[in-house]
């Protein structure tokens, strides 16, 4: 019976690993992948990402990690729990930022150099079209009806909302100086574009059929902040639809805003140079790549609160947690 | 017909939805007007034939592409010209109906083809002369001002000097009218900020034998003594807009000290190898596109494109006092891959901006510096400031 106990104990160790969710952090200038255990919050391991890797998220099944490896001219895609390299996909030039469909086919890819946006089929691995769009495309965004991506051109200053059955432009929206990132709330009836220049998100609200309408606009402002390093630049919403999170940049501060009522309700002080944020699947944290201080600040979602920092690698840009 | 454009036609027809199409063509002009000159120092300074040119061309480009969405289109032309042409080809430009005209000219002949544009309605971009002048008691209605003047390329510097605390500085500038002005734009900027000049020489343009085969060893020899018996001092100021002597201060003082200004850590709105805030894929764009590194002036150029391309797209003008008009207003804002908004003075017509202190490889720091504060915007602790401006035609 002992025996059996321990036995029992032992497994529970060596498969523990395998249930702990984890998180994966491109590291712009250190061009590798730092994998962080999303329950005790220590780095598992560190491995080669590509050069310059940016953009990056999974698949829906969480099995596996594709990165956009700007300086490569591809996406790089890697087995989530061997961390193997796996075969690549073509993106076209300078991939920054990508959007994965939820049936997980079809990527989105913006193609900062070129003014392109660039859809390619995971599965066979070949391009399926080249959409051109505003100069810099960076910001990319679906609707959770998966019929609409939104493309951010940073130059252009539009948000382009491409439709994914003719891959056609159907609506472009004038934003502030400088559109970073585009999110959808779960319902698809509202949609966030961040500013960094500009300094704003500029809502949207989403008809039936997808037309968007602009509702308002969201400023920051800290006592204590020069107005200019209010930069917004990633942005997430809770599925619930009633929290958006900023990350502003130089400012090294997260944003918490009311999503119904677009009120600024606090700011959350995490590392320095804040990009890009995702939620743990379960939404309890959100965490923060922190591009100057080299690591990621974790966010209690219910208490807005920052709980912990932990070091990764060299400038990191982008984070996706899977279970 | 090409299947790429096929997507882009189709943005065209369904972009009605959301943004206004409003069909237009905007005309613009770079006119240049190329000076007699002896050769720089340095060779990496020489100057390419498309100087401000390329910087339309990428201009044209991210124009044309924004516009392609909303039915705008974008033709610059580009003229090169001796200075005795100079008016002639304003008056073609003027002729052809171009009445957004981008000059890359030193100071009196911006201030008679600004003239000559005003009388035909024409709003004019400086996109090279320095004169702070220009900004204040010469300041003209038609002229808005992308290159920084003297006064803010001296405050840039001098606030980097302060923030490091080199607070006293022996000035050396040189005897050419542009190295005096420049010498006195320094001179303000210590008293500004509060530094101290210990020591202010002129160093004597003479005519001397620039890159010769064994030039370095007369500078080697000849700098020390030139610079020697200086009172104690942090930092050389260089003020040597002719380019005959800043390049080779640094290593061949009397007095091992760090050399800013027209030497060393130089003030720039641009360098090729400018990286922050995106700008790598505004290098990697130009570079593609001409084929060599971008400089000051063709960034200036891109700028002022910009700045018509934002009133047109967001105000639906192209028309010079509208233009005008919307560049001076609180609505107007543009990303300039500095990390911050640039927006104009509306008493002077001086686009606000940050300043790159570069030392000839990469971006050393950018002014303003922590600590300047200002009740408008840190930007305007360089240059001219409302208050002491003698600009009458904003008003």
């Amino acid at each position: 019976m002992k025996h059996l106990f321990l036995t029992a104990a032992l497994a529970a160790l060596t498969t523990g690993p395998a249930f702990a969710g984890k998180a994966f952090v491109s590291n712009e200038r250190g061009n590798t992948i730092t994998v962080v255990d999303t329950d005790s919050w220590e780095v598992i391991t560190e491995f080669p990402g590509g050069n310059r890797p940016r953009g990056i998220t999974v698949s829906p099944d969480g099995k596996k990690l594709y990165v956009c490896a700007s300086d490569d001219n591809i996406i790089r895609v890697f087995d989530t729990e061997t961390y193997e390299e796996l075969p690549s996909l073509p993106s076209g030039p300078d991939p920054e930022l990508f959007i994965l469909e939820p049936s997980g086919k079809r990527l989105y890819i913006a193609n900062e150099d070129d003014n392109l946006v660039t859809v390619t089929d995971t599965e066979t691995r070949t391009i399926l079209a080249e959409v051109p769009v505003g100069v810099e495309p960076e910001g990319m965004g679906m609707s959770p009806d998966a019929k609409f991506v939104v493309n951010t051109s940073e130059t252009t200053n539009m948000a382009h909302f491409i439709s994914t059955e003719d891959y056609t432009i159907k609506h472009n929206i004038l934003v502030d100086q400088r559109p970073r990132y585009a999110q959808y709330t779960a319902d698809g009836k509202r949609l966030f574009v961040t500013s960094e220049i500009g300094g704003t998100v500029s809502v949207m609200d989403i008809a039936e059929d997808g037309t968007p309408t602009v509702v308002g606009k969201i400023g920051f402002e800290v006592p204590g902040v020069q107005p200019e390093w209010l930069q917004p630049v990633g942005a997430k919403v809770t599925s619930d639809g009633k929290r958006l999170f900023v990350a502003l940049g130089p400012a090294n501060r997260v944003a918490v805003v009311d999503a119904q009522s677009l009120e600024v309700l606090d700011y959350i002080l995490v590392g320095q140079r804040v990009w890009q944020l995702d939620f743990t699947p379960d939404e309890k944290y959100l965490l923060t790549t922190n591009g100057n201080s080299n690591d990621i600040t974790i966010i209690d979602v219910a208490a807005e609160k920052a709980i912990k920092s932990v070091q990764v690698g060299q400038q990191p840009w982008g984070v996706v947690t899977i279970e | 017909m090409n299947l790429r454009l096929m997507p882009l036609l189709a943005a065209l027809i369904w972009c009605v939805s959301a943004v206004a199409v409003w069909a237009v063509d905007v005309k613009a002009a770079v006119l240049r007007i190329d000076y007699p000159s002896l050769l720089p120092i340095s060779r990496y300074d020489l100057m390419p034939e498309d100087l401000g040119f390329a910087g339309a061309a990428l201009g044209d480009e991210d124009n044309g592409t924004t516009g392609s969405f909303l039915g705008h289109n974008f033709e610059t032309v580009t003229v090169a010209v001796p200075p005795e042409a100079a008016d002639e080809a304003m008056d073609r430009i003027l002729d052809d109906g171009v009445q957004l005209i981008i000059l890359l000219a030193s100071a009196p002949d911006v201030l008679r083809l600004t003239d000559k544009a005003a009388e035909a309605g024409a709003l004019v971009f400086n996109a090279s002369a320095p004169d702070t002048d220009l900004r204040d008691a010469n300041c003209r209605e038609n002229l808005l001002h992308i290159a920084p003047s003297r006064a803010m390329k001296a405050d840039a510097v001098a606030q980097f000097a302060v923030w490091k605390k080199w607070d006293e500085w022996f000035l050396l500038a040189g005897s050419n009218p542009g190295d005096v002005k420049l010498g006195d734009a320094y001179r303000r900027a210590a008293a500004k900020f509060g530094a101290k000049i210990v020591e202010d020489r002129i160093f004597e343009d003479t005519g001397g034998s620039r890159r010769t085969d064994s030039g370095h060893v007369l500078v080697q020899r000849q700098l020390p003594l030139d610079t020697q018996d200086a009172r104690d001092h942090d930092v050389v100021m260089a003020a040597d807009e002719s380019d005959y002597f800043g390049r080779y201060l640094s290593y061949h003082l009397w007095s091992p000290r760090p050399v800013m200004g027209s030497g060393g850590l130089r003030p720039v709105t641009i360098h090729g190898a400018h990286e922050a805030w995106g700008a790598t894929q505004y290098q990697t764009r130009f570079e593609e596109l001409t084929g060599r590194y971008v400089r000051p002036e063709d960034y200036n150029v891109w700028l002022a494109l910009r700045v018509i391309g934002e009133a047109v797209t967001r105000a639906n003008t192209a028309d010079p006092v509208g233009v005008r008009d919307y560049a001076l207003s609180d609505e107007f804002e543009l990303a300039a891959f500095k990390g911050q908004k640039v927006t104009f003075r509306d008493w002077n017509g001086q686009l606000r901006q940050p300043i790159l202190l570069y030392d000839g490889s990469i971006t050393v720091s950018v002014s303003p510096q922590d600590g300047f504060l200002h009740q408008t915007s840190p930007l305007d602790t360089m240059g001219l400031d409302r208050a002491e401006s003698n600009c009458q035609a904003f008003e």
